[in-house]
């Protein structure tokens, strides 16, 4: 029993005594060692093996470290941000965890004051003109950057079937008038003219977005994430009168569906088109189709010039247990290295601009070429534009909008939850 | 009489782990729950700070917008499933019941068949039903409507769970749902009602047949009377189940378009995981505890009764 005590003991000043050495360590050429976790929702296909590329660098380059991959299965993410919510609330953080890039991050964990500022990490590393201004503006918040993205995800993207389009004289829309037209021609030779899968609401979101994007244009989009451009205002009413003549073009089971199930019914040539992010490359890619040959794509109606993000960063919560290890593990995720080993495993591009073109496909350079040029805005329905809480109303206000279509109702209701996020008065 | 003492004392100790368990985990979080739904926790962070009925006012206040306007949804929902899904598994089952107490041949794989979807999670249940009934389009039906139109049946397709339109406040919608629950539960009620006519002795029913009762007339005045108590076991086991239902209609539709399908249990999901309103999430479980007490305590307060005149 005393034994048992005075192991007990050892142990404990052997641990303090560990973590006093690595919290006052020189910070350049420190070895690292200990036990790393990193927590996501990654658990197969694509993006689980682009996150061993990852771990595998790491690997290389601090070989004492025992890397923990916590991840929880399910949901995209539901289950694993409930888990997340639980150890932070009981102060039990990983040492870094998978999160959307923006408002997700910033209203849930920057707000709740659990998290650690990482500017330092971008400056220390010469990010800061590796990476384009419009996806700093999204990581930042009360001028400091607060996670580092891996990859970017682009939403608006209109794809379309090739034969279907060649078939009946149909050519890619670039605005609303062009899609309609083509709507119209499609329909009357008895095709689906927009396929959409919104069972769990969110691809309908996704749609509106594009829509408020396509009329507004990138700045007062913007401004509706801040509270400079008005809810109640005639661009909205456009927006939401838009999105409503569209639902008289989309397969009348759309509420069943899912996105891929939406996205089979365009490689089937049953629907000409559907607005969707760029995953659905990936998915078209996986049942044999190729870029350029079956299926094409345009940015969605009236958005050429913007590039709608998403992205999965990686951030440093306060009381991380291995603080070092997991600066280690940003400056991975952040690098050059890193994001050209997770991108092209994972179907996305990489945050910075600098990527290795030769390692990426024909879509994924041309949305190379977007990022860098295009103006970048964050998307609403995958947590980078507005808090969860916010996304979460608006989703709700799209449920009813989606089948009574009273464009006055679901405007106030979304001016309202504008309202209740505290971000509109 | 220091002995009888003593075995009470000992009847007590052993039962006193379980006690503290269930009173902290149970009653206990019941109770958190309460103080939380009344508290102004609105972010992934706890906040205790007091916020009065606030939580419940959104609830209910038509003017507040969204969430009322589903909440009621959500309450109509709740009803019309809870008396439809009671209906069918109690009167289905009793008929099933009824046909298996004939004696027929292959008793055993009948029942089993019928019984068999108990055996299932509900979230089985709800993925499998959810392709079984999704609608398709008028040119590529799928799920049922495929059959009807191979069967030349057009007539009878329809767009199922995905259909916005009802009577009154009741969702067409609906039907898809309560059939697949009714599917999986009226194995249940079989069961109890195959066991309790098991149970009537065959002199009662011979004893009627002398005093000139017709069959029918035997089941009206005899065997029913002596199943009600099993018909009220059943509406208490199955009620509670109906109002708190989640699993079978969040895979099978989620809360569906306009909401059609949606019922607390979903909404206080969606609010509290993917909204952080941890504080209006606890408010509707608070308003489902409520609902359930409403079917259970009257139950136990009239089984308590009768143990004690025993």
């Amino acid at each position: 029993m005393t034994k048992k005590r005075v192991l007990f003991g050892m142990v404990a000043v052997l641990l303090v005594a560990a973590m006093l050495l690595t919290a006052c360590g020189k910070p350049k050429e420190a070895k690292l060692g200990g036990k790393l976790e990193i927590f996501s929702w990654w658990t197969a296909g694509g993006e689980a093996e682009g996150l061993n590329a990852m771990f595998k660098i790491y690997a290389a380059k601090h070989p004492d470290v025992e890397i923990i991959n916590a991840t929880v299965a399910g949901g995209a993410g539901m289950n694993a941000k409930a888990v997340l919510a639980t150890r932070m609330q009981a102060n039990d953080p990983p040492d870094s965890f998978q999160v959307h890039a923006g408002h997700e991050l910033i209203d849930s964990w920057v707000k709740a004051e659990k998290m650690e500022p990482i500017t330092f990490i971008f400056k220390d590393n010469g990010w800061m003109g590796k990476y384009p201004q419009g996806v700093i503006d999204v990581l930042s918040y009360k001028g400091e950057i607060w996670s580092v993205p891996v990859n970017i995800h682009r939403a608006n993207i209109l794809w379309y079937n090739k034969q279907v389009f060649t078939a009946n004289g149909v050519t890619p829309p670039n605005s609303f008038d062009e899609f309609f037209a083509a709507a119209d021609k499609l329909k009357a030779a008895g095709i689906t003219p927009l396929a959409l899968g919104d069972n769990g609401i969110w691809a309908s979101v996704h749609l509106f977005e594009t829509v408020l994007i396509g009329t507004l244009g990138p700045d007062k989009y913007r401004g509706l994430w801040n509270g400079t451009t008005d809810w109640n205002g005639a661009e909205v009413k456009a927006a939401l009168e838009t999105f409503a003549r569209m639902m008289q073009y989309v397969n009348e089971d759309h509420a069943a569906l899912s996105w891929d199930q939406a996205a089979k019914l365009v490689a089937d040539g049953r629907a000409g088109m559907t607005i969707m992010g760029d995953w659905a490359e990936g998915w078209f890619k996986s049942i044999g189709q190729k870029p350029n040959v079956e299926f094409g794509w345009v940015p969605a109606p009236g958005t050429k010039g913007t590039f709608d993000m998403l992205s999965d960063s990686f951030g440093l919560p306060k009381g991380a247990p291995n603080r070092a290890a997991a600066i280690a593990w940003l400056v991975v995720c952040g690098s050059k290295e890193g994001q050209d080993a997770f991108n092209p495993l994972k179907g996305s591009i990489p945050a910075r601009t600098d990527g290795d073109r030769a390692l990426y496909d024909e879509y994924l350079k041309s949305a190379m070429d977007d990022f860098a040029s295009n103006q970048i805005v964050p998307s609403l329905a995958h947590g980078a534009a507005a808090s969860e809480g916010w996304s979460t109303a608006v989703s709700n206000a799209m449920t009813l909008f989606v089948s009574d279509l009273n464009v006055a109702a679901a405007q106030s209701a979304m001016a309202k939850a504008c309202v209740d996020a505290g971000v509109c008065k | 009489m220091s002995h009888v003492r003593r075995e009470r004392w000992i009847a007590f100790f052993i039962l006193l782990p379980s006690i503290l368990l269930i009173a902290l985990f149970v009653y206990g979080f019941i109770a958190w729950t309460g103080v939380v739904s009344l508290s102004q926790w609105d972010t992934v962070m706890p906040d205790y700070r007091w916020a009065g009925l606030e939580n419940f006012r959104r609830l209910f206040e038509q003017a507040q917008g969204v969430a009322a306007r589903r909440f009621a949804i959500d309450l109509w929902n709740t009803l019309f499933f809870t008396i439809l899904f009671l209906l069918l598994c109690v009167g289905v089952g009793l008929l099933l019941a009824i046909l298996l107490d004939q004696k027929v041949k292959g008793e055993g794989v009948f029942r089993t068949i019928y019984l068999f979807p108990m055996a299932l999670s509900f979230v089985v249940t709800g993925v499998v039903w959810q392709w079984i009934f999704a609608p398709g389009t008028a040119n590529y039906p799928r799920g049922v409507n495929a059959l009807l139109h191979g069967l030349g049946l057009d007539a009878l397709r329809w767009k199922w769970y995905t259909d916005t339109s009802g009577i009154g406040p009741f969702h067409k919608a609906l039907i898809p749902v309560i059939l697949a629950a009714a599917w999986q539960l009226i194995g249940y009620t079989m069961a109890m009602y195959l066991a309790g006519l098991r149970g009537i002795p065959e002199e009662l029913r011979e004893a009627a047949r002398v005093d000139g009762a017709s069959e029918v007339g035997i089941y009206r005045h005899i065997v029913m009377p002596i199943l009600q108590p099993i018909t009220l076991s059943a509406l208490i086991i199955l009620g509670h189940t109906s109002l708190k239902i989640f699993d079978l209609i969040y895979t099978m539709t989620g809360a569906g378009p306009a909401f059609a399908t949606d019922v607390p249990g979903i909404f206080m999901f969606e609010t509290t995981f993917q909204g952080n309103h941890y504080a209006q999430g606890a408010a509707i479980s608070i308003i489902m505890l409520v609902l359930v007490a409403l079917v259970i305590v009257p139950y136990l307060v009239s089984t308590f009764r009768r143990e004690v005149q025993l």
